[in-house]
């Protein structure tokens, strides 16, 4: 619990739009030369060909398929976590739900590339796109990879709209404490908002539907990559558990990253007053049950290939346990399980931000491990043993995985400078009690007035 | 449009103000529509943020729902007609994975409706010059009286700083 005016709040928000420091700019500098090192690569690739990559015959997916599955999981974090924090009307996502709903928006940008990067020839991605071709070809809507196209072209918009809807006040209160071209910008962007009741409740009802539609959205965006492989008769993939298990992972690293996007922020926007230990506590509790789902899938999954004992899926299954992939999948479950089960679960630890931020960290990477693990060891050990193959990335696919985390950074930073990460007004909301009884004014109106009441010093106290 | 307005640190003082202008007795009893109100955030609970409360947006986005996921369907299911790919035995137009599509253009459906509805009934965007006063950006609210008759003047301000307002104001557009 912290007392802050909102000419306090108003200040330590909207500090880091209105003030560029140069960490700002180092960091800018060093994240902007890694993406531009990534996209040296991809031009590099688009100018020779995929040849450069280290993909070949029986192993066509790799890489940019591992990234992308990845960042889709990652964008769990954001839309799906704030719409279900707000329809549970929880006190304590209100500094959170913006840093969580921007890592969803970027992600899926990040991940939405990777289809079009692997395509060998992305210029062609609209081909992908249904429209009256002259060719008459059109997608095959059976495919589903066309699925795709649809369940992530609905989850980015409605994960922008989830976005911008709630950032409009507080483009209006940025206007109006700017000056010059800023001015000029924020008037343009806060849409003519000027917080009459009718426009609020325009607001609340848009998030109110928006949240409740927004959750199967996001379900079915991370089923649907899931159906990408459950889809085919590929040893290990023809699975029906693939759908949650998928959901599950992707929300189990979406929580890590937002833990430490919000980490990082923290430390970098000087927000320590407004990203509390109870939240960092807070998310690892979900993180902690989200490792014990995962574990149980895992495990779930697993047994039953075991159990069924069926060639094909046990040649998969023993290059993972004790075959040339054995150290890769035990690091997975080191990183996912292991490491972070005790630090999450014993409260010294968790109530800790560091440990939070250490179990988050490897989840991320045991996370990213998991889908390079379901993707390669099955595509290099299918039905044919005389046709399994291996694969080893090369620098070109290394450079551009680093390449897309650099990119979630700068990306993160730059919105940062542009829009308040924490929603002030939702913030202010959270400080201040509804009336305790309805009309409780208007029952002494009659009688003689002009006192303020208590809070009349403008002092808010944010329970936060 | 001339607005008389006054700004209150607290939602109370506001209620107390909004409820003074509505009240009959020696002029004022102002309606809703008459009176302005702005806020730095939304107040539920009190009255004066009861204005313009109702909404048709959940049924607007319930139909954008609908039209969105009969326009799916129909868009697989007749390009799967036109262009027939036969494939071993399966269905031209198949209902499993065409529901895929109508399920996502159902939600997209809804989620432009809702955009689209919210936009206008909120009169957004709306760049003309329109009554505001940016210390509502200070966590102040306003409360006022548009269009205030001359006549009720006077009572109007009396009323307005009897809540607790430090001073009143006018905006005359």
């Amino acid at each position: 619990m912290s007392e802050k005016t909102i000419a306090q709040i108003n200040d330590d928000l909207l500090r880091p739009v209105l003030r560029t420091t140069k960490r700002f700019w180092i960091a800018v500098l060093l994240l902007g030369s890694v993406v531009a090192a990534g996209v040296g690569a991809f031009l590099y690739q688009a100018w020779n060909g995929i040849g450069v990559w280290g993909i070949d015959r029986p192993v066509f997916w790799a890489f940019d398929i591992t990234n992308f599955v990845f960042w889709i999981g990652i964008s769990h974090a954001g839309t799906l976590i704030s719409a279900i924090l707000r329809i549970a009307d929880a006190g304590w996502r209100r500094p959170v739900t913006r840093c969580a709903e921007v890592i969803t928006l970027f992600a899926l940008m990040i991940g939405g590339m990777f289809p079009i990067i692997h395509l060998g020839r992305p210029w062609l991605f609209f081909w992908m796109i249904p429209y009256p071709s002259e060719r008459q070809i059109w997608p095959q809507f059976r495919s589903a990879l066309a699925w795709d196209f649809f369940a992530i072209g609905t989850y980015l918009t409605g994960s922008f709209i989830f976005l911008v809807y709630p950032i409009i006040p507080d483009f209006a209160l940025v206007r109006d404490k700017v000056t010059g071209w800023r001015k000029k910008l924020y008037t343009v962007l806060a849409l003519g908002w000027r917080g009459t009741p009718r426009q609020w409740h325009r607001l609340e009802t848009a998030m109110h539907i928006m949240a409740i539609v927004i959750i199967p959205v996001a379900v079915s965006v991370h089923t649907i990559v899931s159906w990408d492989f459950a889809m085919a008769p590929v040893p290990m993939w023809h699975s029906t558990i693939f759908g949650p298990y998928f959901v599950a992972g992707a929300i189990f690293s979406g929580i890590a990253g937002l833990i430490i996007a919000m980490a990082f922020l923290r430390k970098v926007l000087s927000l320590e007053d407004y990203l509390l230990p109870v939240h960092f506590d807070n998310l690892g509790k979900l993180l902690l049950t989200m490792c014990l789902i995962w574990v149980y899938f895992i495990f779930s999954e697993r047994l039953t290939v075991w159990y069924g004992n069926e060639s094909a899926e046990m040649a998969v299954f023993w290059t993972t346990q004790r075959g040339p992939f054995a150290p890769l999948f035990w690091t997975m479950v080191f990183c996912n399980f292991i490491i972070p089960f005790p630090l999450l679960a014993i409260k010294r630890f968790r109530s800790t931000i560091t440990g939070v931020v250490i179990a988050s960290w490897t989840v991320v990477i045991g996370m990213w491990l998991e889908r390079y693990l379901i993707i390669v060891p099955s595509l290099s050990h299918k039905y044919l043993p005389y046709a399994y193959g291996t694969y080893r990335p090369t620098w070109v696919e290394v450079t551009i995985l680093v390449a897309s985390n650099a990119a979630m950074g700068l990306l993160y930073i730059l919105f940062s400078k542009l829009v308040p990460i924490v929603a002030i007004w939702e913030l202010k909301v959270g400080s201040h009690k509804p009336p305790l009884v309805r009309h409780q004014v208007s029952v002494v109106r009659t009688s003689p007035v002009g006192a303020s009441t208590a809070n009349g010093d403008g002092l808010l106290t944010t329970d936060l | 449009m001339r607005v008389l307005y006054a700004l209150y640190h607290d939602p109370d003082s506001a209620q107390q103000a909004y409820d003074s202008l509505r009240a009959n007795g020696a002029t004022p009893g102002f309606n809703e529509r008459q009176i302005a109100v702005l806020t730095s955030e939304p107040f539920d609970g009190y009255d004066f943020f009861q204005q313009d409360h109702k909404t048709v947006i959940p049924w607007i986005a319930a139909l954008g729902g609908l039209v969105g996921g009969v326009s799916g369907f129909w868009f697989a299911a007749y390009t799967q007609a036109v262009y027939p790919i036969p494939t071993g035995g399966m269905p031209i137009v198949p209902f499993y994975a065409d529901g895929i599509i109508t399920y996502e253009l159902t939600m997209l459906g809804a989620i432009l409706a809702t955009l689209i509805s919210v936009l206008i009934t909120a009169r957004l965007p709306d760049w003309r010059r329109k009554f505001y006063d940016a210390e509502v950006s200070d966590g102040k609210i306003l409360v006022g009286v548009i269009d205030a008759p001359d006549t009720s003047r006077a009572e109007v301000e009396k009323r307005l700083l009897e809540a607790g307002a430090a001073g009143v104001k006018e905006f005359l557009a």
